[in-house]
């Protein structure tokens, strides 16, 4: 777009200056995860590197990791799966109550967490009366991770159209033929973007996890919050901040190429 | 080219929701009875595991701190496997004790007395535990943890809720909770709680001494008016409260940044500062404080009673009491314990005296638990809806 | 001389495809949309239904119960008295007007930040720059919620970094309390506000943008009617999720809030501490109402498609 040089400069400069505000407190985080202090406090009194070491001989802060990875995984998966589904069918079809099925997809990300937490832990544990696990952890996940797979489905699906898929029906290949070997690969680049978000979503989720964990499910914002209450742990939580950060660049920035190959042309 | 379709899809799914949610609703969420459980006669083979739930720092097995491990040994020795869950607040350990699935419970005294009426845990036959035998007397058999002279416990380590203080604002160490309650205008902002509706007893403690004629005897015994009067004395409070806490970090960042200069603590909190340096004391004022007691308590369901009774001893003996209550921060449980600990003495370990001024958690009832019976006291669900009222 | 009309040599027949099952039920499905339809909707529908929906309905329902105090059993005795409670409570009213006031406050302060940057990051940057930006802004989520809120701690207290910078120019830091919820909510939330404003602004056409000032539009008059208002269902979208994510926080607000108290708190408190699931429903109901009422709202503008 053609806006003035000034503009131009006076935007670059602001987003310029929020993005480093955006990133004072990881700093802090940083700078923390070398402190010798046990809290959190600023300036930090001293460097030093235990926590470096201790975050990655910490058995409990690895065995976390593992687990919020495991759930992520198997979530945005079945979020997939679900919100593929969803997706065709609302797209390509019009029926009576499909605002209604819209919303339904919508609301485990717009209704408060707490809430989706509560409700689901009373159905789990006093209506089903199914014990707590990994396996409820996983459900509530998915219920709320199927909404950021859909809309991004969904909006490549409306920029796709269905003149491809007519031809390939034309020409005589199944439901299933076409969906395989002419939606999907369009589809495909979308469906990551979206189960990024959706494991990222996951991965961080702490509300509604605390209250549909069993006993021995311990993510890894599970284990932070039982390691903010540790003088001695603090710092830990720290390094595995900052390397989640860290570690985190790779998957957005594929997911960066991926969507951004498929971007048209400014 | 959309395909149109008139399925009542969303009708025929709602009717079919509303159905299932009648059938399910007329099966109410009630559950479980409150029926009394026996004590065990013998112990029997090991299970091969045992599923614990504590609070943090209670049951460390190595994987936080390859240096702090407690359980391994056990592991070995039993055969049992432990699983471990931790938990923030004393209801959120009575609430997880409903589901049944854990064997053993550390509770503090604010949340025994519920599990025991609710037929959450059972009686604990005291003789199948040897290390029991050695622990001060003065915490046995108490009204948190035993019912009508049956133990339904194994006493863990004690400790208080201190006065702390930051040095710099206070040149003499204050000797009383006036510095919070009614002087608490001098820090206006900087003053600190205990975030849980059962500070309340800390406000009846300080009306014990400053309202006498209120006629309180037992913090967690209030009846209507002494009730009223804490909760007006808390709301008088909240005016001048910058923070209140519920976990250490808080507090400790707190007192070393200048964000808060006086309030409650655990001695814990105030070990953590002096390592820091901070320039912070604690002191036991004079009208007395409240305290805790955490109780090792076993499951009325519990699928692994053996294991469970094995772990009530390794965690009472000395050794690895010791170990245990140290690395939270509370005195230990018996006098052998303090051969395995070189900080006894700070934290007043087997001092009957510094123990009587203090007044254990324990969950109010309308059953006046100082003994009264010509009046109702206030129970602990009053206490709760009077806390949110307090905090606004 | 009139010879058999040649046509042009036939190209290979395609074969009729077998018939297999697989084939029939193709060919059934293709002509049958509604139950193609019912195929594809079924297992989401069954488990949105069945998960979410039933168990949010079955913990409505519990709102017009009691609790027994002692027990601590739920007494399944149908009663308005929760709803009652939290509707004409004062302590009720006020949070619930506090916990409202925050959330508008958050949403209002994301939306303004989030607009120049989406804005910049959208059309006015480099493609290479772009996809930086985009890294820059989505790589904070991957920081722990917990993490960052603690961290807002420490730049907020009495000795931290925000008292540094401001104690030359004679101010001081707001320290714990209502002001610092608001700055670390808005702060959270930021990237969910940014993602969808982006996505949105990168969907208007460069052409009309073009268009506009080939008519003699300057820069803010094409922004001000042509870019918001296509952009808007997008503004929305992420105002929602400023405003749901606030609307039941509770531990923020424990971390950085003082003494306040939102209505995640109460919830949390009536399902933990008190062991009151009916009232802790019955206060869950206003955040659900609130939202639904918005939601309600937006739809019209189509921002349901832009989360």
């Amino acid at each position: 777009m053609r806006l003035g040089k000034s503009a131009r400069v006076t935007l670059a400069i602001v987003t310029g200056f929020i993005l480093l505000i955006v990133y004072v407190p990881l700093f802090v985080v940083l700078v923390n995860s070398f402190s010798t202090s046990t809290s959190l406090t600023w300036p930090p009194p001293g460097f030093t590197l235990e926590w470096w070491v201790k975050a990655f001989q910490s058995q409990g802060a690895m065995a976390a990791v593992l687990t919020s990875v495991q759930i992520a995984i198997v979530a945005t998966l079945i979020s997939i799966a679900l919100g593929t589904l969803l997706s065709l069918a609302l797209q390509r079809f019009d029926f009576f109550g499909r605002s209604v099925v819209n919303l339904l997809v919508i609301l485990p990300i717009a209704l408060p967490g707490i809430i989706t937490g509560i409700a689901l832990n009373n159905f789990f544990r006093t209506i089903m009366g199914v014990p707590l696990s990994i396996w409820t952890v996983v459900i509530a996940h998915a219920t709320f991770c199927i909404v950021t797979v859909f809309n991004n489905a969904i909006a490549r699906l409306r920029r796709m159209g269905i003149n491809l898929e007519e031809a390939s029906a034309d020409l005589g290949a199944g439901v299933w033929t076409t969906f395989r070997l002419v939606t999907f690969p369009q589809l495909r680049s979308a469906l990551l973007a979206g189960s990024l978000l959706a494991f990222a979503l996951s991965f961080d989720e702490i509300i509604v996890t605390t209250f549909t964990a069993g006993a021995g499910v311990t993510t890894l914002p599970i284990f932070i919050l039982n390691n903010m209450f540790r003088p001695n742990q603090a710092p830990i939580v720290s390094v595995i901040a900052v390397v989640m950060v860290l570690v985190s660049i790779i998957p957005i920035y594929l997911a960066q190429r991926l969507s951004g190959s498929e971007q048209t042309r400014r | 080219m959309m395909h149109k379709t008139r399925a009542g899809r969303a009708t025929a799914g709602a009717a079919l929701a509303i159905g299932a949610i009648a059938i399910l609703a007329g099966c109410g969420t009630s559950g479980g009875s409150a029926a009394p459980s026996e004590e065990a006669e013998t112990v029997g083979d090991m299970e091969g595991q045992v599923s614990i739930l504590a609070w943090p720092g209670y049951v460390e097995d190595g994987s936080n701190d390859p240096e702090v491990d407690w359980v391994s040994g056990f592991e070995e020795e039993t055969g049992c496997e432990v699983t471990s869950k931790t938990y923030g607040t004393s209801d959120e350990a009575v609430n997880l004790m409903k589901t049944g699935e854990y064997d053993v419970v550390a509770a503090s005294g604010d949340a025994t007395l519920r599990l025991i009426a609710s037929g959450d845990v059972a009686p604990v036959n005291t003789e199948l535990i040897p290390s029991y035998a050695g622990i001060y007397d003065f915490l046995k058999e108490q009204a948190w943890n035993s019912v009508d002279g049956q133990s339904y416990g194994v006493p863990h380590g004690y400790g208080a809720n201190l006065l702390l203080y930051s040095t710099d604002v206070f040149a003499e160490a204050p000797t009383s909770w006036d510095v919070v309650f009614d002087k608490a205008s001098e820090n206006s902002g900087k003053v600190t709680a205990y975030d849980s509706p059962i500070y309340i007893a800390d406000a009846a403690v300080y009306l014990m001494a400053h309202q006498p004629d209120l006629g309180i005897e037992n913090p967690y015994a209030l009846d209507e008016t002494q009730f009223q009067a804490a909760v007006d004395l808390l709301k008088e409070q909240r005016q001048h409260i910058g923070e209140y806490w519920s976990d250490y970090l808080k507090e400790i960042q707190a007192f070393e940044t200048g964000d808060s200069v006086v309030g409650t603590t655990w001695q814990v909190i105030q070990n953590v500062l002096a390592g820091e340096g901070a320039a912070t004391d604690v002191v036991l004022p004079e009208e007395g404080a409240t305290g805790w007691s955490d109780t090792w308590m076993i499951a009325s369901e519990a699928k692994n009673p053996n294991c469970a009774y094995a772990w009530l001893d390794w965690i009472a003996s000395p050794e690895v009491n010791a170990q245990a209550t140290a690395y939270f921060g509370e005195a230990p449980s018996s006098d052998a314990a303090c051969e395995f600990r070189d900080d006894c003495e700070a934290y007043h370990a087997g001092d009957e005296d510094y123990a009587s001024q203090i007044w254990y958690w324990t969950t109010p009832i309308a059953e006046c638990v100082d003994g009264r019976t010509d009046v109702e006291c206030v129970d602990y669900s009053k206490w709760t809806a009077a806390w949110s009222e307090i905090r606004g | 001389m009139t010879d058999t009309i040649h046509l042009a040599p036939p190209t290979r027949a395609v074969p009729i495809p077998a018939a297999t099952p697989r084939r029939r039920i193709s060919a059934w499905l293709s002509t049958h949309p509604r139950a193609r339809l019912a195929l594809l909707l079924s297992a989401p529908l069954f488990w949105l239904g069945v998960v979410y929906i039933v168990a949010l309905v079955l913990l409505l329902v519990t709102a017009f119960w009691t609790v027994d105090s002692f027990t601590g059993e739920i007494v399944t005795d149908w009663t308005f008295d929760n709803i009652i409670t939290v509707v004409t409570g004062s302590l009720y009213q006020t949070v619930t007007l506090r916990t409202v006031g925050i959330a508008l406050a958050v949403t209002v302060i994301d939306v303004a930040i989030a607009l120049p940057v989406a804005f910049y990051m959208a059309k006015v940057a480099t493609p290479r720059v772009q996809r930086l930006l985009v890294i820059a802004v989505l790589m904070p989520l991957w920081a722990s919620y917990l993490v960052k809120a603690y961290a807002w701690r420490s730049v907020l207290s009495q000795e931290g970094i925000l008292e540094w910078l401001l104690a030359p120019l004679g101010l001081s830091t707001p320290g714990y309390g209502l002001t610092a919820t608001v700055i670390t909510l808005s702060y959270l939330w930021l990237p969910y506000v940014i993602l969808p404003i982006y996505a949105g602004l990168e969907r208007v056409p460069d052409s009309l943008l073009e268009a506009s000032a080939d008519l003699g539009g300057r820069s803010w008059k094409t922004i001000q009617h042509i870019v918001l208002p296509l952009a808007m269902p997008a503004i929305i979208a992420g105002t929602i999720f400023s405003f749901s994510l606030t609307l039941g926080d509770y531990i923020t607000v424990n971390i950085v809030g003082g003494t306040t108290q939102m209505l995640g708190n109460l919830v949390y408190t009536n399902v933990g501490a008190a062991n009151n699931l009916p009232l802790a429903a019955a206060i869950a109901l206003i955040p659900i109402v609130i939202i639904f009422g918005y939601l309600a709202l937006v739809r019209r503008t189509g921002a349901l498609d832009n989360l």
